[in-house]
């Protein structure tokens, strides 16, 4: 066998069953690793609390009343609220707060088996694709640390990249699962909107936040995502009636004759080279198994970034407004009025990027100026997903690449934001139509150092098991997923 | 039409967000620099088309669901206030604002 931080989600859930490995074994080693972390992807871990979780599993595992993840490891992202370990959003406005009830996500994880190692770092309330915006600064990328790991779930994807869980939890609000995993080369997928319950995500963007796995390869996200999706009508008001279900039952399908969509916008000017180059490799691989390709057109893709930096902004600008300094979250040491407390309060607590989205959301929603920015973008929003439905008349899913470079310099883009919005421009358009996407790594750049290359898999609503498949077929047939940055890489010491 | 100052500080008293004059400034620029990539939007027809709110109503009709009236949360006042900033007697503490 492998070691231990090597092995899948599927490896270990396999070896735990049958007694080969134990759970606090696999909780002990790694959270060795989680304490020699030196890329800042953990914000908040706690021995105690994980062994005696793993303690539990032990037991259900010994009394054969196993989950179906029963003592594997797994890490949220700190978006999502937990009794366990405190819960900041990455923002200073929530330093040290503890939820009273751990979010529905949380929950099921715990429920199928799950032990929790603790929370990951991120951009602060999700808004960022560096991880750069974290109040607790910033998650490197284990496979140049000089390098960012992605945004908003950057922590998740550098520590499942550099095997400190072998699972993570991200939430991709307009690329924030992809776009990490890409960066990082590990897998992960944002489901159908209303698949994964809200409930407990601290909020961003609610038409557009949606929660993931992110892990080493297509099986371990079907087995995950399995876990984590299904219906709570009761507490999450946008939550999809429809059950969840075995995402690994059609990982064996062939593709032969399948249908993918090539999007002209995806491959035009601005595309770096190397990561053309790494899309036509995937594409030979998957015309090798059959899959043939067509062209396809999303002509709105370049109007997704100023409808999603309108409505996003919005909506955090609505949701945001809750920290106020009275129930929870950072309260002003001096002010003479109530106004005065809110204003001090969340100028401390909140830092300049959530300013801004504040700020804009909250200009675009004004009287005068809601029909001309918010209204016209929720029409184009509709004109986007009409789009998609037209593709998808002509294709059975759509390939294309998940960022339009590599991950770049730390700092690199922080003075001007603008630049970091418009290399969101692929990710985009299938948040703001709601539909299900996917990163798998296929490929490494050449120079300076290598760095990971994902490839984009979009599919039509409530086809994760589909696009599972055709990522679990390519990964069958490739090796860009089993890369990882090194024994070492991300650990203080250099030990394992 | 590009933000003026007196825009920022408008702007920042809806969001309820004290400012300092070198932040506004800043975001100043920032939010104009936004706004020049916004402008392409105007030119977008859109007549007869019908604002997406929500992604959910693509899939499926989406009604307003109510959960049953029935008791499902007890009291955890304490673990709830756990975290807040000032709490007298079981009531968050705020400034006086009825004299």
């Amino acid at each position: 066998m492998s070691e231990i931080h090597h092995l899948s989600v599927a490896e270990l859930s396999l070896a735990l069953r049958n007694k080969e490995l134990g759970a606090v074994e696999v909780a002990t080693h790694f959270l060795k690793r989680v304490e020699s972390d030196k890329l800042g992807s953990f914000l908040s871990h706690d021995p105690e609390i994980t062994l005696k979780q793993a303690k539990a599993s032990q037991e259900r595992i010994n009394q054969n009343q196993s989950g179906t993840l029963e003592g594997v490891p797994i890490a949220h992202k700190d978006v999502f609220v937990t009794k366990d370990f405190p819960s900041t959003a990455g923002s200073k406005m929530l330093e040290g707060y503890r939820s009273s009830f751990d979010a529905t996500v949380v929950n099921k994880f715990a429920l199928a088996g799950c032990v929790s190692l603790g929370k990951l770092n991120c951009d602060e309330f999700a808004m960022g694709s560096s991880n750069e915006n974290s109040a607790y600064g910033p998650a490197l990328n284990p496979w140049d640390s000089q390098k960012v790991p992605g945004g908003s779930s950057g922590g998740s994807a550098a520590a499942v990249s550099a095997r400190l869980t072998p699972a993570a939890t991200g939430t991709d609000t307009g690329g924030s699962i992809r776009q990490p995993a890409s960066f990082c080369g590990i897998t992960g997928i944002k489901p159908t909107y209303g698949r994964a319950s809200r409930y407990g995500m601290i909020a961003y963007a609610s038409s557009l936040d949606q929660a993931g796995p992110m892990a080493k390869d297509a099986m371990d996200c079907a087995l995950l995502l399995g876990a984590m999706c299904g219906p709570d009508l009761d507490r999450d008001s946008t939550s999809l009636d429809i059950p969840a279900e075995d995402f690994t039952k059609n990982l064996g399908q062939s593709i032969k004759g399948l249908k993918i969509g090539l999007p002209k916008e995806f491959f035009g000017e601005g595309l770096d080279p190397q990561v053309k180059n790494a899309l036509e490799g995937a594409k030979s691989v998957l015309t090798g198994l059959g899959a043939e390709f067509v062209s396809i057109s999303l002509p709105k893709t370049e109007l997704s970034i100023p409808v999603y930096y309108i409505i996003a902004p919005a909506e955090a600008s609505s949701n945001l407004s809750r920290f106020d300094g009275v129930r929870y979250g950072h309260r002003a040491k001096e002010y003479s009025d109530l106004m005065e407390m809110y204003k001090k309060s969340r100028a401390e607590g909140f830092g300049a990027e959530v300013k801004k989205r504040i700020m804009t959301g909250a200009y675009v929603l004004s009287h005068g100026y809601y029909d001309a920015y918010y209204l016209q973008a929720q029409k184009i929003r509709r004109m986007i997903a009409e789009d998609f439905k037209i593709a998808f008349s002509q294709c059975d899913l759509i390939m294309g690449p998940v960022a339009p470079s590599t991950a770049w310099g730390l700092g690199e883009k922080t003075a001007d934001p603008l630049s970091s919005y418009l290399a969101d421009i692929f990710t985009l358009p299938a948040s703001l139509a709601g539909l299900p996407a996917m990163s798998v790594p296929c490929g490494m750049s050449a120079t300076p150092k290598p760095l990971p290359i994902g490839m984009q898999l979009i599919g039509n609503y409530v086809q994760e098991s589909k696009l599972l498949n055709v990522a679990h077929q390519y990964q069958l047939q490739t090796d860009w997923h089993k890369m990882n940055p090194g024994e070492s890489a991300g650990l203080t010491g250099g030990s394992k | 039409m590009a933000l003026q100052p007196e825009d920022i500080r408008r702007i920042a008293h809806l969001a309820r967000l004290e400012l300092k004059e070198a932040e506004g400034s800043r975001m100043l620029a920032q939010i104009n620099s936004f706004f020049e990539i916004v402008e392409q939007i105007s030119a977008v027809d859109t007549k007869d088309i019908v604002p997406l709110a929500h992604p959910a109503e693509l899939l499926r009709e989406v009604q307003l669901r109510l959960r049953e009236d029935k008791v499902s949360e007890f009291d955890e006042r304490a673990a709830h206030q756990q975290s807040a900033p000032a709490v007298e007697n079981g009531l968050f503490l705020v400034p006086r604002v009825v004299e």
